[in-house]
């Protein structure tokens, strides 16, 4: 069967939403953050696939931009989680409950 | 009319009211006040009715005094007095008796200790029962109808605080509602197919056009019997007034006896004309009901042991025989024996309650006995009244228990059956009530209360000697010939002058087998009470008679019957309401809307928690279900 | 050849990224970041099969160079053990499950119901370091130095937030 752009965009939607499974089930902090770069990697796949596809680079350079993006965005949340740890001694995301609406 | 004359009328309704009123809002601490405003209404009452007649005769020239009441849409009704011989004529027996029993309660009743509430309710009773009789269309009759129910209800339950008492007023009073249910359909029917509910109006529609009733003749006139059927005690709703004789034995004898009751058979005879129409069956079955109540009455009495109880049921057979002359398309019989009834009923019950009294409160008839030489006027009184209502002549009750007979050997809409019932009837009445003299009276004392008996004090031996006299005499002074003129099938007989030999003897010339058999009744049931009752120490009927004597002892368990089938199936209807309502209305209604906003509440409540992956759960719903929007599917 | 591959890395990638959330042998974070190390990896291998080779390079630099050296070091930092058995929630599993399987089916059925066209392929367009090189320094200059500033404010912020004590 020749791959065409359906299988890589199905492959992006299946690791997406094992991102999102992790997001949504796992109590750690750092593996919840993890899951946020699997979706996020998972976009990046789509978006070259579709550049690939559609004959247009503009898709490439914003995953260039977004893995950039990411990693300035890695780097902050991971001092985020350093002081919330400082400050409850815990990494599990049941203890920190005070973002009520 | 002139104003002064009209206002009489006015006045006598309106006197016994004021003087509850006065009773109950300022006199309630004195007994005495209370006693004589009662008395005092009562009397005036009586002594304004006997002017009135005297100067406006029996037939008044303006039948109606009446002032509009409600006006609305197509129904006008007034609020009015019908004076006609019929009224007025009751008139007299509710204030005349009404005014022997209210001087003879401040006797029987002066040791009690609310007096007042007994006089207040003694007098609402007699404004309500003057309504009745006076009110000219089928509204105000009803309005009064329910407060007659209502100062019953208040009088029975006198004595509030015995359990039996409370038990019998309710009872009274809820199967009087079942009668007056009938009645109100059948006001109903008549309005709606008459448009009017004036007497006057009525009967001038019907002679008009008799069949304007059409289909509904039969049914309406049944539906209005069952009023009288309450009110007057016939079967099967005779079950309240055995019970009612929980109240004050001067109750019993005013409503019980002599008027209450009564209310159903002059109500027959005031809307006569709408059970009489010309092809309506419901005369036959209120014969027949009549007789049968009259025979089961006698039987149950024949067997029971307290005195008032026995002088119930013979007020039940009483009644019967009324309610059969009515069936039996005899108003007037039936008024005229209304009227003797309302003598002797209340002599006898004034009688027994004298007994009572000097007793100390014993009603049992087997623990009386030689009271003849110990309470003489009572007894020589009771025992007149006892002749009277068995029928023997020269006394009243021979004269209008003679009547009905006659009606009912009548060619035109008389009936054999009825007439041997009623003869039947007439034995037992003369054996029951023989057995209550002989053995409540006569023979040897049978507990140590009879033998310290006293006479009862002036107060109370006063209305009894009063009232024998029309016990005695109301035969000859020509009360069924006044009733005449309000029916049309009236008597032959126009006032025509008569002396004394030849009152009497009129009876035996005009329907000489009623006449004959009626007495022939009497002496046999004399001579059979006689044989088994006097000097008898004990009941010797028992054993002779078995399972019959426990039956009618135990009133035929009509009791018992209505117990298992009607109360029952009110309390499962009671029951599966009250379950609706807690379960269904409040249940799923009240607390169903407070649990649903309960769980709305706590499902919201989950945006609160504060735990991130709670919502980052909400999150993806809501993209997935925006997603699922979008995307079409 | 080239399908072969792409089933290959598609599959290897697919896996470890669920080894990264549901480990069903270890708890430990540590394991998952090595999962997701993996995964980033076949990736690239991916983007290489795309033809985007700069990307595929700037991939494993960055992303499994510098940002999941970073996790690692936090959690070394953080010094985390491993996860205490607090029991796993059935009712976060099941909504978990079914939110995430709803989302999966809406994408996948949409994917398979519309086919995008494929064009023909311009060799001018390969994902060389060349072309992308002149797109990034011509049309998208601007993004390309406030990203730069972005990366500054970051580091900033980084430090800011990591300071003991601010006094």
């Amino acid at each position: 069967m020749n791959v065409g752009l359906e299988h890589y965009l199905v492959v992006s939607a299946l690791l997406f939403s094992l991102g999102l499974l992790g997001v949504l089930v796992r109590r750690n902090l750092l593996v919840i953050y993890m899951s946020l770069e699997l979706m996020l990697n998972s976009a990046n796949l789509a978006l070259v696939a579709f550049s690939r596809f559609n004959n247009n680079l503009n898709g490439q350079v914003m995953v260039f931009f977004i893995i950039t993006v990411a990693a300035a965005e890695v780097a902050v949340g991971l001092a985020l989680i350093v002081a919330l740890y400082r400050k409850h001694q815990t990494a599990h995301v049941e203890d920190l409950t005070t973002m009520k609406l | 009319m002139d104003t002064a004359l009209s206002i009489l009328p006015w006045l006598v309704l309106f006197l016994p009211l004021l003087a509850a009123a006065v009773i109950t809002l300022f006199t309630m601490n004195d007994r005495a006040v209370s006693a004589k405003l009662s008395i005092g209404a009562v009397c005036t009452s009586f002594g304004l009715s006997v002017v009135f007649i005297a100067l406006a005769g029996w037939e008044p020239v303006q039948r109606e005094l009446a002032t509009t009441w409600l006006n609305v849409g197509d129904l006008q009704v007034d609020f009015g007095l019908r004076l006609d011989p019929l009224s007025l004529m009751m008139l007299l027996i509710v204030t005349g008796v009404g005014g022997a029993i209210h001087v003879y309660s401040w006797g029987y009743m002066r040791g009690d200790r609310s007096v007042p509430r007994y006089f207040a309710g003694l007098s609402l009773f007699t404004f309500s029962m003057l309504g009745i009789v006076l009110a000219n269309n089928f509204l105000q009759l009803y309005v009064f109808w329910e407060l007659v129910g209502v100062s019953s209800y208040l009088l029975i339950g006198f004595w509030y605080e015995r359990p039996s008492a409370a038990d019998a007023c309710k009872k009274a009073f809820l199967t009087n509602r079942l009668g007056d249910y009938g009645f109100l359909l059948g006001i109903f029917v008549v309005w709606t197919a008459l448009g009017s509910l004036n007497f006057s109006e009525l009967q001038d529609k019907l002679v008009e056009n008799p069949h304007a009733l059409g289909a509904m003749t039969t049914a309406a006139g049944l539906l209005i019997f069952c009023g009288a059927a309450g009110k007057s005690a016939q079967f099967p709703l005779h079950v309240w007034l055995p019970d009612a004789m929980e109240g004050p034995t001067p109750v019993s004898a005013l409503i019980h006896a002599a008027t209450m009751v009564a209310a159903g058979v002059y109500m027959l005879c005031r809307v006569f004309f709408l059970l009489e129409i010309p092809g309506s069956g419901a005369l036959t079955v209120i014969a027949w009901i009549g007789g049968f109540t009259a025979l089961l009455a006698a039987l149950i009495a024949v067997q029971q042991n307290d005195i008032k109880r026995i002088l119930a049921y013979s007020t039940l057979s009483q009644l019967g025989y009324m309610v059969m002359a009515v069936g039996l398309h005899g108003p007037t019989p039936a008024m005229y024996h209304l009227t003797t009834h309302a003598f002797f009923k209340a002599l006898l019950f004034l009688g027994a309650g004298s007994v009572i009294i000097a007793l100390h409160h014993e009603q049992d008839i087997w623990k009386m006995g030689g009271l003849q030489k110990r309470m003489p006027v009572t007894f020589w009184t009771f025992l007149l009244a006892t002749l009277a209502l068995c029928g023997v002549p020269p006394f009243s009750g021979f004269f209008s228990k003679d009547e009905i007979l006659a009606a009912a050997l009548q060619a035109e809409h008389g009936s054999i059956g009825l007439f041997l019932l009623a003869v039947g009837v007439a034995v037992l009445t003369t054996f029951y009530m023989f057995r209550l003299v002989f053995v409540a009276f006569l023979g040897a004392d049978k507990s140590e209360a009879a033998g310290h008996a006293q006479e009862s004090p002036g107060v109370m031996t006063g209305p009894l000697c009063i009232l024998a006299v029309p016990t005695v005499l109301a035969g000859f002074w020509g009360i069924d010939l006044l009733y005449g003129k309000v029916f049309v099938s009236g008597t032959e007989q126009a006032g025509k002058a008569l002396t004394w030999w030849q009152h009497l003897a009129s009876p035996f010339l005009h329907a000489p087998v009623a006449a004959a058999c009626g007495l022939l009744a009497v002496l046999a049931g004399f001579f059979a009470a006689r044989a088994l009752y006097a000097n008898a120490a004990q009941d010797p009927l028992p054993q002779r008679l078995g399972a019959l004597a426990q039956a009618m002892r135990h009133r035929f368990y009509f009791d018992e019957l209505y117990e298992a089938t009607v109360i029952r199936a009110h309390d499962l209807i009671a029951a599966v309401a009250d379950w609706i309502d807690r379960w269904i209305i409040a249940g799923l209604g009240v607390r169903g809307t407070h649990g649903t906003t309960e769980l709305v509440g706590r499902a919201l409540r989950l945006m609160q928690t504060g735990n991130l992956q709670t919502y980052a759960f909400l999150f993806v719903l809501g993209v997935a279900l925006v997603l699922w929007f979008v995307l079409g599917k | 050849m080239h399908d072969l591959l792409f089933y290959l890395f598609a599959a290897l990638t697919l896996v470890c990224g669920f080894l990264v959330v549901a480990n069903p042998v270890s708890r430990n974070p540590v394991t998952s970041a090595m999962f997701l190390v993996l995964t980033i990896v076949f990736m690239a291998g991916l983007f290489v099969l795309l033809h985007a080779f700069f990307l595929a390079a700037v991939q494993i630099l960055v992303y499994a160079g510098a940002v999941m050296v970073l996790f690692l070091f936090v959690i070394m930092l953080l010094d985390l053990k491993e996860e205490e058995q607090r029991k796993v929630k059935r009712l976060s599993l099941v909504c978990g499950l079914v939110s995430v399987g709803a989302i999966v089916a809406i994408f996948v059925k949409s994917l398979l119901a519309t086919i995008p066209g494929t064009g023909r392929l311009d060799p001018r367009l390969e994902g060389a370091t060349l072309p992308l090189g002149k797109l990034l320094f011509t049309n998208f200059l601007l993004p390309f130095e406030i990203v730069s500033v972005l990366l500054l404010v970051a580091m900033v912020g980084v430090i800011l937030l990591t300071k003991k004590d601010l006094k």
